[in-house]
């Protein structure tokens, strides 16, 4: 598979996920599994992708850091940071602590 | 439209008033939204993807969540971990078929109208639209939400490709904690209940402790498995149906794509 392959059909699979929400009987809405399964869906992808991101090289688990740029992250979300802020912060902790030679 | 009718004040002037605040959220939501497409275009070249195929994800995929975590697994697994990465951006698109059920009355009939709404269908247009209390302001809100976060996250994501182009090694700027805090920045909103986190905290933990003994991406497929038992059962959830939505606003106040 190349890379074009995955693009395309990564965002054609999305394309038709988001039609098909216009093809489902309205009568489909009233039922709380799928919506329910849906939803818990999104949270655990997120929440895996976040641990993958924060901990795994490959197919190790290492911690360096990035942890603590995740855990001021998670401290301007308590604080009701803005997205961009959040992010630019995390990044802005991980190189800084990567320059100064603290952390990996 | 059974929705719309709950208002029982629907005479010219209030609808709009409710029209032009529609208008304003839309648009205010839409420019939050639009400025970190600059993170998504600068992690997907960091990532591998050249400038060409990042803009095709936003113009094409356009789904904030499917997108991070698309590049997100390729940046880890590379093009091995391609059918991970498809399979984590499908099945974060799931919820957009919710999204899509819940936008099919507001936007009407009409063929050419249902096929560009359902492109514009994300957690933020459905959600300033169902957020107003009259019909126009929720047809309103969706187009004005969609058509700009459109327009404004495709513009940013060329600008962080070229950007991402420019930087060279990405873990010197701390980019790869930025997608880390990016995913968590996604999560957040949705960690409302008890059921959610418990969800969310099981599903890192599963990611975890496969990482070293499954290839990069599948540990995040896996995890997905305790969405699907814990949704099925509904265990630790509440009994009513309304309750296992997500709010209406989530994506409101956080701005996520």
């Amino acid at each position: 598979m190349t890379m074009w392959t995955a693009v395309l059909v990564a965002a054609i699979v999305c394309v038709g996920l988001k039609t098909v929400g216009y093809l489902i009987p309205a009568r489909w809405v009233e039922a709380p599994t799928p919506l329910r399964i849906a939803d818990l869906l999104t949270v655990a992808l997120l929440a895996a992708l976040v641990a993958v991101q924060t901990l795994a090289v490959g197919q190790a688990v290492v911690v360096d850091a990035r942890v603590p740029a995740v855990l001021v992250a998670a401290g301007l979300l308590l604080l009701r940071a803005p997205f961009l802020v959040v992010v630019v912060a995390a990044a802005l902790v991980a190189a800084m602590l990567r320059l100064w030679g603290w952390a990996a | 439209m059974t929705k719309v009718t709950l208002d029982p004040h629907f005479d010219d002037a209030h609808s709009a008033g409710e029209a032009k605040r529609a208008v304003r959220q839309g648009l205010g939501v839409a420019l939050a939204t639009s400025a970190y497409g600059i993170s998504f275009g600068a992690l997907a070249v960091a990532a591998g993807l050249d400038i060409w195929q990042t803009c095709v994800l936003s113009l094409v995929m356009f789904t904030g969540g499917s997108q991070f975590a698309f590049v997100g697994i390729v940046a880890a697994g590379g093009l091995a971990a391609a059918p991970s990465a498809i399979a984590s951006a499908a099945l974060l698109g799931v919820r957009n078929v919710a999204y899509g059920i819940r936008m099919s009355p507001v936007i009407g009939a009409g063929f050419w109208r249902r096929a560009a709404a359902a492109q514009f269908t994300i957690d933020e247009s459905t959600a300033v639209s169902l957020a107003q209390r009259t019909a126009r302001a929720r047809t309103l809100g969706f187009w004005v939400t969609g058509i700009g976060i459109y327009v404004g996250w495709n513009l940013s994501t060329l600008a962080g490709a070229l950007l991402g182009d420019v930087l060279g090694d990405p873990r010197a700027y701390g980019l790869d904690a930025a997608a880390a805090a990016a995913f968590l920045a996604l999560l957040w909103p949705r960690l409302r209940a008890r059921q959610p986190i418990v969800v969310g905290v099981a599903a890192a933990v599963v990611a975890t402790v496969l990482t070293p003994v499954l290839m990069p991406g599948l540990p995040v497929i896996v995890a997905a498995v305790v969405a699907i038992v814990v949704g099925w059962t509904n265990w630790l959830g509440r009994s009513t149906a309304t309750d296992a939505v997500e709010p209406d606003d989530v994506a409101e106040r956080e701005g996520l794509p």
